[in-house]
């Protein structure tokens, strides 16, 4: 077995060489990461927030509902319905990008999994935080914007990173709906080359540089945001 | 996907250890190895169950008839089912002794493997739906063009976009049968890949007479069967027996059990008659690579 890295420089048959699509590729993938991880974050962050809220039993349903039917479902089976059943019902989708679908798609199931997480954290703050907000005057809007929500997130900063790493690891489905990235360059690249060894190697590099980046990352959001006193850990919730 | 990594993680460790007499091993140990696929189309398909069949499964088991009379003890056939992604490499470390699928025979691969001599020529055709009008590749420039991922028609398109200028909207289908529903739900105008997979969905599809392959050939490649580099006893085997088969006219017989009449394990037929590509191939048996092909 010798290896062979000169193939990157090679040309592909379309003017650029492998390397320069590897690196397109890595775009790709980083951009289906973060804009589903914003839809993610923003969907996750509301339904995990409703399924708390007290004296509102349909709103707390749905936002069940919504967990349950996202996180049952295989994600690539999810991506399958997206792309080929819902056009079969409603034809206008057919003219949805495969981009915005994937972004969706990944977004909507890592969001079922954040709400979870959400929902989590917010119950696992003691009883008597939102009793102190309400003995201060605060509707419930207020109590969740200023006392449950602050302590929420920092809570879950640590479940959020790896679900974060997920994401990225989990945006290689792409290239069932045709985004040309990381995972479809290695599959078409190794075909083309013959050298699925040196490939995939440089492909699990680029994915392990990125996953261990947006933990660097969160790692900084958690030393940043850190309240002096309270501690996460502990079953008294103490502070 | 992650099996394909272990696949080849496992290959690249255990390729130093690859023996060269396929021969003397089978002699020895009393059994061989046969590489196939789960769809190649007629080619070499699973029929489920551990079973696998057609035209180059065929070929194979005459090839391993006559290994059986070389070494001159009965032979055990172990199925190992393989993937374009591992298949060079399980068979340079010895895990594969013959594979039998759909491979092109090109020259980057005999750097690393030896072909037997070409049985079938595969040529790359367009697929289209009947009602589209479409029958030529110039009409493709701005369209939708479905083909499958790790496959080298998307190569092909890629180099005839540079060549004529023209632009296709590419979509990919992660198999043969995601592209097919690409076609079949609209979202592609056409289907360009090696005709006899085309002709296997077509078939297979819910109005066959709805689509057709029509327009100019792409791309030919020679397909063969595939075994170890630098094994002339048993490559010499192996070429005789494809030579007598072509001779005694049982190629073209068993071409037809698989191409024309209908196949297990629905009794559909591909109905592809051979190609006059494919015949000049039989009548002048050679192992050249694709590249010997494209500068005709």
């Amino acid at each position: 077995m010798t290896w062979d890295w000169q193939v990157f420089l090679t040309d592909d048959g379309s003017g650029r060489t492998y390397l320069e699509w590897m690196l397109e590729a890595w775009r790709w993938t980083l951009a289906v990461a973060a804009s589903s991880w914003v839809v993610a974050i923003a969907v996750g962050a509301v339904v995990g927030t409703v399924r708390t809220l007290p004296g509102r039993p349909v709103l707390v349903a749905l936002g069940n509902a919504w967990v349950e039917l996202f996180r049952n479902i295989p994600l690539l089976v999810q991506i399958f319905l997206w792309y080929f059943v819902v056009p079969k019902i409603f034809p206008a989708f057919q003219q949805v990008p495969g981009f915005v679908l994937v972004v969706f798609a990944l977004g909507f199931f890592t969001s079922a999994r954040i709400a979870e997480q959400v929902r989590a954290g917010i119950q696992s703050l003691p009883k008597g935080q939102s009793y102190a907000a309400m003995a201060m005057g605060f509707t419930t809007a207020q109590s969740y914007r200023y006392v449950i929500l602050p302590m929420a997130f920092r809570i879950i900063l640590p479940p959020l990173t790896s679900e974060s790493m997920n994401l990225l690891k989990n945006s290689s489905v792409a290239f069932a709906v045709s985004i040309a990235e990381l995972t479809m360059f290695a599959m078409q690249a190794q075909e083309e080359t013959s050298r699925g060894i040196e490939i995939y190697i440089a492909v699990t590099g680029l994915y392990a540089l990125s996953a261990f980046a947006v933990n660097r990352v969160f790692a900084q959001i958690e030393k940043r945001m850190r309240v002096p006193g309270f501690i996460v850990s502990g079953g008294t919730g103490g502070h | 996907m992650k099996k394909q990594l272990l696949a080849v993680a496992v290959a690249a460790l255990a390729c130093v250890a690859a023996q060269a007499d396929t021969l003397a091993k089978v002699k020895s140990s009393g059994v061989i190895t046969m590489g196939v696929r789960d769809s190649s189309g007629a080619l070499s398909y699973t029929l489920g169950d551990g079973k696998y069949a057609g035209f180059h499964y065929e070929v194979c088991q005459r090839i391993i008839g006559n290994v059986e009379k070389a070494v001159g003890r009965k032979v055990d056939v172990k199925l190992q089912s393989v993937t374009s992604q591992n298949r060079i490499p399980l068979v340079q470390n010895g895990t594969v002794d013959i594979e039998c699928g759909s491979t092109t025979n090109n020259a980057a691969r005999q750097k690393d493997v030896s072909f037997v001599l070409t049985t079938f020529v595969e040529e790359v055709r367009i697929a289209a739906k009947v009602a589209s009008g479409i029958t030529s590749i110039t009409q493709l420039a701005n369209k939708n063009v479905a083909t499958t991922t790790g496959t080298t028609s998307v190569q092909l398109l890629r180099k005839h976009e540079r060549a004529n200028g023209v632009d296709f909207k590419e979509v990919f289908g992660k198999d043969h049968a995601d592209s097919f529903l690409l076609l079949e739900s609209g979202r592609a105008d056409a289907f360009v890949m090696d005709g006899q997979i085309l002709a296997g969905n077509i078939a297979t599809a819910k109005n066959p007479a709805d689509y057709r392959i029509v327009g100019e050939v792409l791309s030919v490649e020679p397909i063969a069967i595939m075994i170890r580099k630098d094994d002339p006893a048993f490559k010499k085997l192996a070429d005789d027996t494809v030579r007598d088969m072509v001779r005694s006219g049982d190629m073209a017989k068993v071409y037809d059990k698989w191409f024309v009449q209908p196949i297990p394990p629905k009794n559909t037929k591909v109905g592809l008659e051979a190609s006059e590509a494919t015949k000049t191939a039989w009548a002048n048996l050679n192992d050249k690579p694709a590249e010997d092909y494209a500068k005709k």
